[in-house]
């Protein structure tokens, strides 16, 4: 490494932020581009689970509360791939390689949104787990980043709150409503539980070296942990997983080794719906080329 | 182009950059600034400034060391003290 490159870091570790024109070096841009490109993708593929239930939304209330949310997430996405685009990756290029499968997206978006049951689930505590990872990034050395999550952060929490509401108004209906809950909990539990990673320590995480990420993986899978099961445990609803349990006098939870086999699996392109959702990416990214282009027509 | 938003949160704030957006022209830009810092209420008022019309500072030198235009050229502690001496006083909160 060279002097500038260790005085940098050390800058980072001072708690200092760094600007879109300031000097970086090569492998802290790096870096940065795949980690903040990887989230614009998440933004863009986790409508897709949600879309598909738009028109099957059981009240216009809730059409219009999941359009919303769909409406931000791709509002993320813009926002996110602008960041990028002035790191010096711009925004055609990522979603060249969205849908090519060079880049990838979060595991939690290559599964099938079954039922509504689902899309209170993914709501309530999907989000809530991406919000926690989004919080810590609110102190990303980056600072343009750090900026828009908090935007970000501000709006992920009506989503939590709505699916929140969801999954409550289920559990307080009939026996078969109830039944969707607790068997969407039992299909998202396993990726929730990988979603935050292996858990790698922040020590040899050199996305924390960098100071990009502030939180170990398994923080902020404590964190879900202490803040949700309780949540889930309290409306009478069970975890698909005998190992979990809360040590009290630690105050550690434990549990059963997520599966990190079907997590490589998946985010590399071979999940249930990876294919299914690239291609609708693909055919609406041809389909719709004549809007950009009658856009960029229209403004020159 | 690219336009840097500013947004003011309530009337009477200062105007803090948001983030950036891409756009064609000016009435896109409205529009999608309008969508993405404004559906909710969240913004009195923005501001949308085009990239290329921002002129940055960074350099601020102050070669003259001017201290006496500064606070911290100011260091009273021992002349107060002299003076209270002088004047055979002592700080007011030791009264």
């Amino acid at each position: 490494m060279t002097a500038r490159e260790t005085e940098f870091k050390d800058y980072l570790q001072g708690g200092g932020q760094v600007e879109t024109g300031d000097w970086m070096p090569d492998e802290y841009r790096a870096r940065l581009v795949k980690f903040i490109e990887m989230h614009g993708n998440s933004e863009l593929m986790g409508v897709l689970p949600e879309r598909e239930w738009i028109l099957r939304a059981p009240t216009l209330q809730r059409k219009l509360a999941l359009t919303a949310k769909v409406q931000d997430e791709v509002g993320h996405a813009q926002l996110i791939y602008r960041v990028v685009e002035d790191l010096g990756k711009p925004r055609e290029q990522c979603l060249d390689d969205l849908i090519s499968g060079v880049s990838k997206f979060h595991n939690v978006f290559h599964y099938p949104t079954k039922t509504w049951g689902d899309v209170g689930v993914i709501a309530w505590l999907v989000d809530a787990a991406a919000i926690i990872s989004q919080k810590a990034l609110l102190k990303c050395s980056y600072a343009p980043y750090a900026r828009i999550m908090k935007k970000i952060c501000w709006e992920e929490s009506f989503h939590i709150l709505h699916g929140r509401d969801v999954v409550l108004t289920l559990v307080n209906g009939t026996d078969e409503q109830r039944g969707l809950v607790q068997e969407a909990i039992n299909r998202w539990w396993g990726p929730l539980m990988q979603f935050h990673g292996n858990p790698i320590a922040a020590e040899s995480d050199p996305m924390v070296e960098w100071r990009i990420k502030s939180q170990a993986n398994e923080d902020a899978r404590q964190q879900f942990l202490d803040g949700y099961v309780p949540q889930i445990w309290e409306l009478g609803l069970s975890v698909p997983d005998p190992a979990l349990r809360k040590d009290e006098e630690t105050g550690v939870w434990h549990y059963s080794e997520p599966d990190w086999d079907e997590l490589k699996h998946v985010v590399t392109g071979h999940g249930p719906k990876s294919q299914e959702r690239l291609d609708f990416r693909r055919r609406f990214r041809d389909q719709e080329a004549w809007v950009r282009q009658a856009v960029l027509t229209e403004a020159a | 182009m690219i336009y840097e938003v500013f947004r003011q949160e309530r009337k009477g704030q200062a105007f803090q950059h948001a983030g950036s957006i891409t756009a064609p022209n000016d009435a896109f830009a409205e529009a999608y600034a309008r969508e993405q810092y404004g559906r909710r209420q969240e913004s009195e008022a923005l501001w949308l400034v085009a990239r290329t019309a921002l002129r940055e500072i960074h350099d601020f030198p102050d070669e003259l060391q001017k201290s006496y235009h500064r606070v911290d050229g100011y260091s009273l502690k021992a002349k107060l003290k002299e003076a209270r001496e002088r004047a055979g006083t002592t700080a007011p909160a030791d009264r």
